[in-house]
């Protein structure tokens, strides 16, 4: 069974037809792309997957549930995970905090048992940050725990951006432009995390515009144009379709 | 732990102050400070809201107000005349009617203080989650004006109801004994035991919010005033942290009217008007926002140099200047603005000018 099939989903905005009519599934253990130029509606399939706001018409199962009327928070606490293409950390955070507030679906303390510290609650909390800990060493970037993550680096807080998304123990993972603003090789660094998470057992489903990643990491990929699916192949085949290089690299 | 210990210094000041006030003969000052802790304690909730969940509202004075008038009518308003219907037997059943005699000599009934405390800070609640609900769904200026409209409607409230004593308010509002011994009240003799009463209540909320922040709820709640679509993507129910957050903090605030009515003897409509949320907002806003320290300390002075007189007419004016001179200025709070550092660019500037003439 796949972990997540995308069935027929259409969005409108208006008069804009955003996404048209796309279907597509993720096995388990994949690395899937979504690719296409800017305005293809990537992000746009994004939204909708995680809830951010409800398809037109069309539907979302993840692991066999519907996910139709499921608030953002509620498809997080199923195990999907998302990371934002304009990176949004907790300004104010440390990097640490930061991935601590990942742990939240994985953790129980309410306002009562943390305003009275009830002697479970110590435990948890040092669990919180032992595993927060953990994933930032993951990532490369437990040096910077304890610095505030907006005065990081751009690609070292995209680090902690994973982190936090990985801290849920996601099944599945959706990465909104992971190499959107990084230089070439900040980008190859993303990549090779990309694998050593889908590595752990998490699937991953990236949308990018990056094809140089997407070529190297992806098991398969769906190139999306103006809204609709135009190709669903392995990354070589892809590379020789002729209507992708069309879009890529306009007509001969 | 850690933060038990970061409040030992705290009470350390606590008592400086009450020897302090005792070895220069100016035992007076306790009273304002008593009354400082109070207004402090809704403050430092207020904080946790505005500051860290980073909702506003204007209306914190209506929660003082529910808790204060509540308690005070409860307590005062005879219920000789209903002594014979179902509730009134039923609260009695439970202990939570006090007998005795007015002035007059006249038979009197009335909720015992810790009950009239519970049925207060629970309406309090309630019609905080009422109120929340719809409200908490609008983000700045919305939010700011629909809690505004609250406040608006419980001053009213306060001053048309015969029962709420209209514009004179309720007066002779009874002592509230705690425990065997302590006794918020506004005696004379009481007046040393009130001081700690006060601040001992204003450590235990404080106590209670540090922990709270550095918790699993406080990183939710500071990540939805980072970003609120990150934090939901997280799996934090963003509303209802919200709410939940809204509701704590008009308990304390609930909390905090009920105290000072007992400690006042009395409460008047002006603890409802909506200057007084206004001045609670500005306060925040000078302890930095999401500072409970900053807040405390902000909370306790200036409620003193208010309490003690010393802007005179110009009290809610003062309060206005400040809240515009902090957006000006230090948006970060007063104690973000590190003077020390200020004065020497200031100085190294005039250097530089100096020698440039040269």
């Amino acid at each position: 069974m796949a972990l997540l099939e995308i069935k027929q989903l259409n969005k409108r905005f208006g008069g804009l037809h955003a996404v048209n009519d796309v279907s597509f599934q993720v096995e388990p253990g994949q690395i899937k792309a979504v690719i296409g130029p800017n305005g293809a509606g990537k992000t746009t399939l994004f939204n909708m997957i995680s809830g951010t706001f409800p398809p037109t018409s069309g539907s979302v199962t993840f692991q066999g549930r519907d996910l139709r009327g499921k608030k953002p928070y509620q498809v997080a606490d199923l195990g999907m995970a998302r990371t934002f293409q304009n990176i949004k950390m907790f300004n104010g955070m440390t990097a640490l905090e930061n991935v601590m507030v990942g742990r939240h679906v994985q953790s129980n303390a309410g306002f009562l048992s943390s305003m009275f510290r009830m002697p479970w609650t110590w435990k948890e909390e040092r669990a919180i940050r032992d595993k927060s800990m953990e994933l930032l060493a993951l990532l490369g970037i437990e040096e910077h725990a304890h610095t505030d993550a907006s005065s990081l680096a751009f690609g070292q807080q995209r680090a902690v951006e994973l982190a936090r998304a990985l801290a849920l123990e996601p099944t599945l993972l959706l990465l909104d432009e992971p190499a959107a603003g990084l230089n070439i090789y900040e980008t190859a660094e993303v990549g090779r995390l990309i694998t050593k998470i889908r590595d752990l057992g998490i699937t991953v489903l990236l949308v990018e515009h990056d094809m140089s990643l997407v070529m190297d990491i992806s098991d398969e990929i769906v190139v999306l144009c103006f809204g609709e699916k135009i190709a669903e192949d392995l990354p070589p085949a892809i590379q020789q379709n002729p209507e992708v290089i069309k879009i890529y690299l306009g007509e001969e | 732990m850690k933060k038990l210990l970061s409040v030992l210094p705290l009470l350390a000041v606590v008592i400086g102050v009450h020897l302090l006030t005792s070895a220069t003969d100016t035992m007076y000052y306790l009273t304002q400070m008593t009354m400082s802790a109070y207004y402090s304690l809704l403050i430092i909730g207020l904080c946790v809201l505005m500051g860290y969940a980073g909702q506003i509202s204007l209306g914190h004075a209506g929660f003082f107000a529910i808790g204060g008038y509540l308690s005070a009518a409860l307590t005062t308003r005879s219920l000789v005349p209903y002594q014979d219907t179902a509730l009134v037997n039923l609260l009695d059943s439970v202990g939570m009617i006090l007998s005795g005699h007015d002035l007059y000599g006249e038979a009197m009934l009335v909720v015992s203080p810790w009950a009239a405390c519970g049925i207060a800070v629970c309406t309090a609640a309630l019609i905080a989650v009422i109120i929340g609900i719809p409200v908490l769904k609008l983000k700045g200026h919305y939010l700011a004006m629909a809690t505004l409209g609250f406040g608006i409607i419980i001053y009213r409230v306060a001053l048309a109801l015969e029962y709420f004593g209209e514009a004179d308010g309720i007066s002779e509002v009874p002592p509230f004994p705690l425990l065997s011994g302590l006794t918020i009240s506004g005696n004379f003799s009481d007046r040393i035991q009130n001081y700690y009463i006060a601040w001992g209540l204003l450590l235990i909320g404080m106590v209670l919010l540090l922990n709270l922040m550095d918790s699993r709820v406080g990183r939710a709640l500071r990540g939805i005033h980072g970003s609120d679509e990150a934090a939901g993507a997280m799996g934090v129910n963003t509303s209802r942290f919200k709410l939940q957050t809204f509701v704590l903090s008009a308990v304390f605030a609930a909390i905090a009217g009920v105290c000072l009515t007992h400690y006042n003897g009395g409460i008047g409509p002006s603890e409802a008007g909506v200057m007084k949320s206004v001045r609670y907002v500005a306060i925040v806003a000078v302890g930095g926002m999401a500072n409970l320290w900053g807040a405390l300390l902000m909370g306790v002075v200036l409620n003193f140099l208010s309490l003690r007189g010393v802007f005179g007419s110009y009290d809610d004016a003062v309060f206005g200047l400040i809240l515009i001179l902090i957006m000006l200025f230090a948006p970060n709070g007063i104690l973000s603005l590190n003077i020390r550092h200020r004065l020497k660019q200031l100085l190294r500037r005039g250097k530089q000018d100096r020698e440039g003439e040269v």
